[in-house]
């Protein structure tokens, strides 16, 4: 397959990641919204984390991507025959 | 949500284009690299069976649970990845039921085949259905329904209609490839919202020292206990914890369940395919702490009672947050609710008088307790990707199976290959179309659910056996393999019948036939179940084989483990082969089991 998927993956979680972190920040100090998870700002901090994850894979992906379309085009083998049906 | 959902379907639009011939839609063209199978691998079983099952089973009985995973589950993996892949993967076969034509004949095949789409229809059903009760009872659509002035009750038809439509469209256009792909996707996604949350619980509750002060000591054990029934939790003991859980059981699933199989032969090579169940093995030990802690940090918390708090926001603003708690949580434990009877309104009780506790919503509720709006979103997506993921495996595992072994070798023969691609699609929509039928069904009749599990246990124990036994003993003839499978089964329905566990009363618990032993526990009788299955399965198939002739040898070729060249990787660095990765994983989870004795 010619689709790494760490492209869409990194992407979408870049994306989750910025959400949340832009979400985070903006209502950082609401102390009744953060009370349940005692009073960490999680959508900031964990928002911050996914982007970081998400932008490594996407650039890992976009690496390979790069790598392989330099290298000729694979033949098809079909020629090994199926066994039974 | 909506972008996790938009994803989904880029990638299945994407991977339209690559999908050319039957082979590329069920079996991922045998062309992907071992860590994104891996992943998948361990990713379809991953539904939320698990990850609800397992916060479950930890609530209730602590760390044992890790026996799932270390026992069960581990040293089946090893085994299937370094000795059963060879089979499976070079005889070329697309399907599990196929390889059984190849080793033993049509009827075993049709047996399994049909046993196994049965299987896997209701499986997703029930994946559905769980999964819209918990949307039900987690209120995530309450607000988007009452902006739109829809009926409440529309929650739980909005519920499995938007995922059957959302699993149906990424598989049709993509296959196994979109399923695999999609697979890993939702790895990533559960570790992404469940990592958070065993991260807060813990430090809440006081890390790992406040954690053990807070349950009762056998709870934070795995091995202690285990030589007698009485004196762990499980109340199972280590026969039939090594033999049922490990041996049947674990090896019944990992070894033999298409569902996973699949992800593992689409790996483009035979290296690759035998890697992938270790890669898969390496999550899999780490994964207790993410789905089994939450399950023992919701018990250890303190039960809830009504409070009010005011908070004073820095922009000025005052809030009185008034915690009204309800009968259900006030008589649970942690934060785990008990069963509430719908007609009385008291808590439902036990043989012993103690209130019922709804252990499936110790990691639901978690998730409530701890996430603020925003990261609430990804845990909840998390979740859902979960139940996303075990709809689809099944699935794709029904769509090839239902062509190839029953629709190829029963119905019509030898048509062209584009033919059986169509097949294959509306294969996807009609096992979708089941599925949410036995969803609907499991509305009305209540224990449906329970007697599905049940009777996929009867049929799974003995499957391992007639394996072990294709692979490596050529003397198994189809008639034996046939004959056994059929006793497992049947052995295992009469243990059933005759057995139940303490806490119990007859009916689906077992002893509907009459009680003739006790069980400290049902886990104790399913483990047990499975080794009679077995061994019933191994002896009568060992006895009908002597009796009948078996294939030729020149058949047998790659199929059986004495007729069999080794795999061959002296072309492999050391440290890139299959055997060092087996030995590592191994050293793993004994270290694990240990640490946690």
């Amino acid at each position: 397959m010619n689709l790494d998927l760490r492209i869409p993956m990194g992407l979408m979680f870049s994306i989750i990641g910025v959400i949340l972190t832009g979400f985070g920040a903006a209502t950082n100090g609401r102390i009744d919204l953060y009370a349940r998870s005692l009073g960490i700002n999680a959508n900031l901090w964990w928002g911050i984390v996914l982007l970081v994850f998400g932008q490594i894979m996407f650039h890992m992906g976009r690496r390979r991507q790069k790598k392989v379309a330099l290298l000729p085009p694979e033949p098809i083998d079909d020629s090994e025959p199926r066994r039974g049906h | 949500m909506l972008l996790y959902f938009v994803f989904v379907l880029g990638i299945g639009f994407a991977l339209k284009r690559y999908m050319k011939t039957s082979k590329d839609f069920f079996q991922a063209g045998r062309a992907l690299p071992a860590w994104i199978c891996g992943l998948a691998f361990i990713s379809a079983n991953l539904g939320a069976q698990e990850v609800i099952g397992m916060g479950a089973s930890g609530a209730k009985y602590g760390l044992e649970t890790a026996h799932f995973y270390g026992i069960g589950a581990i040293p089946a993996m090893i085994f299937v990845g370094i000795f059963m892949m060879p089979f499976y993967y070079g005889s070329k076969a697309r399907s599990v039921p196929e390889f059984l034509r190849l080793r033993f004949d049509e009827k075993t095949r049709a047996l399994n085949a049909c046993s196994f789409a049965v299987m896997t229809v209701f499986s997703s059903g029930i994946s559905m259905y769980a999964m819209a009760r918990l949307i039900q009872a987690l209120h995530v659509f309450d607000s988007l329904f009452q902006s739109l002035g829809l009926a409440p009750e529309g929650i739980f038809t909005f519920s499995i209609v938007l995922s059957a439509i959302i699993v149906l469209a990424y598989i049709f256009l993509g296959g196994l490839t979109s399923a695999i792909y999609n697979e890993v996707l939702q790895f990533f996604l559960i570790i992404a919202g469940f990592l958070p949350l065993v991260l807060l619980g813990l430090k809440n509750i006081g890390g790992w020292s406040g954690l053990k002060a807070s349950l009762p000591v056998a709870y934070m054990h795995e091995w202690k206990g285990i030589m007698h029934a009485s004196t762990n939790p499980m109340g199972i003991d280590i026969i039939g914890l090594g033999m049922g859980l490990g041996f049947v059981l674990g090896a019944g699933y990992w070894c033999t369940d298409f569902l996973v199989i699949q992800t593992a032969m689409a790996s483009h090579n035979m290296d690759s395919a035998r890697k992938v169940p270790l890669i898969a093995a390496v999550p899999k030990m780490v994964f207790p702490f993410l789905v089994i802690l939450p399950g023992l940090i919701a018990i250890g918390l303190p039960t809830p009672h009504s409070t009010t708090a005011v908070f004073h926001n820095p922009d000025g603003s005052i809030v009185h947050q008034i915690d009204v708690v309800s009968t259900e949580q006030a008589e649970g434990r942690g934060i785990v609710p008990a069963k509430i009877n719908p007609i009385t309104g008291k808590p439902m009780t036990q043989a012993d008088g103690k209130p019922l506790l709804d252990y499936d919503m110790a990691t639901p509720n978690m998730l409530l307790h701890y996430f603020p709006t925003g990261i609430l979103g990804l845990g909840l997506t998390a979740l859902l990707a979960s139940f996303m993921s075990g709809m689809a495996g099944n699935v794709t595992a029904f769509n090839t199976v239902f062509t190839y072994d029953l629709y190829q070798s029963y119905i019509h023969k030898g048509a062209s290959d584009r033919h059986y691609m169509a097949v294959g699609r509306w294969a996807t929509v009609g096992g979708i179309l089941l599925s949410i039928a036995t969803a609907y069904a499991a509305i009305s009749f209540n224990n449906i659910m329970d007697t599905l599990q049940l009777v996929f246990s009867f049929v799974n124990a003995p499957l391992f056996a007639t394996f072990l036994l294709g692979m490596f003993w050529k003397r198994t003839t189809g008639h034996g393999a046939f004959t056994g499978l059929i006793t497992g089964t049947l052995a295992a329905v009469i243990h059933h019948g005759l057995t139940l566990p303490i806490e119990a009363r007859p009916g689906i618990h077992g002893g509907w036939i009459t009680v003739v032993h006790h069980y400290p526990s049902d886990m104790a009788q399913n483990f047990y179940g499975a080794i009679f299955a077995f061994v019933t399965n191994f002896i009568v198939a060992v006895i009908v084989s002597l009796c009948t002739k078996p294939k030729p040898e020149s058949e047998l070729v790659g199929l059986v483990h004495s007729l069999t060249p080794k795999p061959e990787t002296s072309h492999l660095v050391w440290w890139k082969r299959p055997e060092t990765l087996a030995i590592a994983v191994l050293v793993g989870a004994i270290a694990l089991n240990l640490f946690f004795a």
